[in-house]
């Protein structure tokens, strides 16, 4: 087989590195639409790749060729796949199978917890406030959505900046961003390389919400003061609950392997995402972005055609095979 | 009004679980169905009361041990009644009954994943860059981007 196959399984460690670039530079509707979309193609491409490459292993089996009538020599020869790496590839396969129906079932049962949460907060109205000291805020899923907002969030932020934190929570509810990040966290699960994709997409999305919220104030400096002040709030009276699900809003560090809080992770003097978000809100508006955008998609288009190609090649062999059989 | 709607939407869920095992469900979403029960009743009730009011499918023994745990959360209150303990939610009033649920749907990771979280904790070095930010918001770092 052509060594074209493998580019598909080199691509998402170069979409990793690109991630937070993209995130930072792109707008953030088009940054998260375009790592959540590539993170979902290069998985796909990636765990392609990795059956065709099990599959020629398999064909290998004298039983397996004599089922499905195939010719041994042709077999062998045609193939370029050592023995060893389509063995590991299927094992690679099957780890896939298994880490990404696990991360499907865990986020549907979550999503549907949080949408049955959602239904069974106390009142009627989109926005609950509760009376915890704590500082606090968080959009449930939900058919609505519902907002929860701590007494402690509330009274840590002036009036107009109260509003952007409504206007921030309720660009989640409308647009459904925990969608966007478990996509991309399916993603990754099927593909660990996509990992920092995820994450990035997780941070697009408060990015979103941010610019969606100071576009309705129509101030950027009140939107990053809003933020900053409801950080350190936050941090000064720490809402009571697990620091390791406190990672980018909705990525929990739980389900990234690692224990302990995200800061414990990131590299050191490294910005953590609350600061990159008032930064990017004090920076001028991102503009288009067209040959970023291109790039990128050319990166995925090169993944995509490479699989493709790769399935054209393995398609021909088995023909191959099965017309010298005859 | 929006209680008892609450209280039956919970009942909903309980009767759609018939063909599956309650097990299956996670501990996180009983608690909120048998909690909301509780919050629609006016009086403490006992497990047996409980078990009744949010439909067949949840053992006896399920029930007490989702009373239980609530109760060691400060969700409910409980006293002595005969032979049975009678349970009630600490407070009624909504925002406090809101604050504990979402502090038990904190509890367990994979759900508190899907929610959109205003701000992310803090590391200190970011507690500095955010003072800075604020003591003079034209401070951009240029780091911040890449």
């Amino acid at each position: 087989m052509h060594v074209a196959i493998y580019i598909p399984l080199l691509i998402p460690a170069l979409a990793a590195l690109a991630a937070r670039p993209l995130a930072a530079r792109l707008r953030p509707v088009a940054a998260t639409w375009l790592l959540t979309l590539s993170a979902l193609a290069l998985a796909a491409a990636s765990s392609a790749v990795l059956g065709m490459l099990a599959l020629s292993a398999l064909l290998r089996i004298p039983f397996v060729a004599g089922v499905g009538h195939l010719s041994d020599p042709v077999i062998s020869r045609g193939d370029a796949v050592s023995l060893p790496v389509a063995v590991i590839a299927g094992g690679l396969l099957a780890a896939v199978a298994v880490t990404a129906s696990r991360a499907v079932w865990r986020r549907a049962g979550a999503i549907g917890a949080a949408y049955r949460r959602a239904r069974t907060l106390p009142g009627a109205g989109e926005i609950v406030v509760t009376e915890d000291a704590a500082a606090d805020a968080y959009t449930i899923p939900g058919w609505p959505c519902r907002i929860v907002i701590t007494h402690g969030m509330l009274s840590a932020l002036a009036g107009e900046e109260r509003g952007v934190l409504l206007s921030h929570e309720r660009a989640h509810a409308r647009n459904a961003h925990y969608l966007f990040t478990s996509a991309a966290r399916l993603a990754a699960a099927a593909n660990p390389l996509l990992g920092p994709v995820a994450g990035e997409v997780g941070f697009a999305v408060e990015r979103w919400a941010d610019e969606h919220a100071a576009a309705e104030a129509g101030d950027r400096k009140l939107t990053a003061r809003a933020i900053a002040r409801a950080a350190l709030a936050a941090s000064a009276a720490p809402p009571d609950r697990d620091p390791a699900i406190a990672a980018l809003g909705l990525i929990t560090e739980h389900e990234q392997g690692q224990p302990g809080p995200r800061q414990a992770g990131r590299r050191r003097g490294r910005p953590g995402p609350v600061p990159r978000r008032v930064a990017a809100l004090l920076a001028p508006p991102p503009g288009r972005s067209l040959l970023l955008l291109v790039a990128a998609a050319a990166l995925v288009i090169v993944s995509g055609a490479s699989a493709a190609e790769a399935a054209r090649n393995f398609h021909q062999l088995i023909e191959l095979a099965q017309t010298s059989r005859g | 009004m929006a209680m008892r709607d609450d209280a039956r939407e919970a009942e909903a869920v309980v009767g759609n679980a018939d063909s599956g095992e309650p097990g299956r469900r996670g501990s996180g979403e009983l608690e909120a169905e048998v909690l909301a029960a509780l919050q629609r009743a006016d009086a403490a009730l006992t497990p047996g009361e409980v078990k009744d009011l949010i439909g067949g499918d949840l053992a006896y023994t399920t029930v007490v041990t989702i009373l239980s745990r609530l109760h060691a959360k400060g969700v409910l209150a409980r006293h002595k009644a005969g032979r049975a303990f009678r349970y009630a939610p600490v407070s009624d009033q909504p925002g406090l009954a809101a604050r504990r649920m979402a502090r038990v749907l904190d509890e367990e990771n994979d759900r508190a994943a899907v929610l959109a979280r205003f701000v992310s904790s803090l590391s200190e070095s970011d507690e500095d860059l955010l003072r800075r930010m604020l003591a003079d918001s034209s401070l951009a770092d240029p780091d911040l981007g890449g």
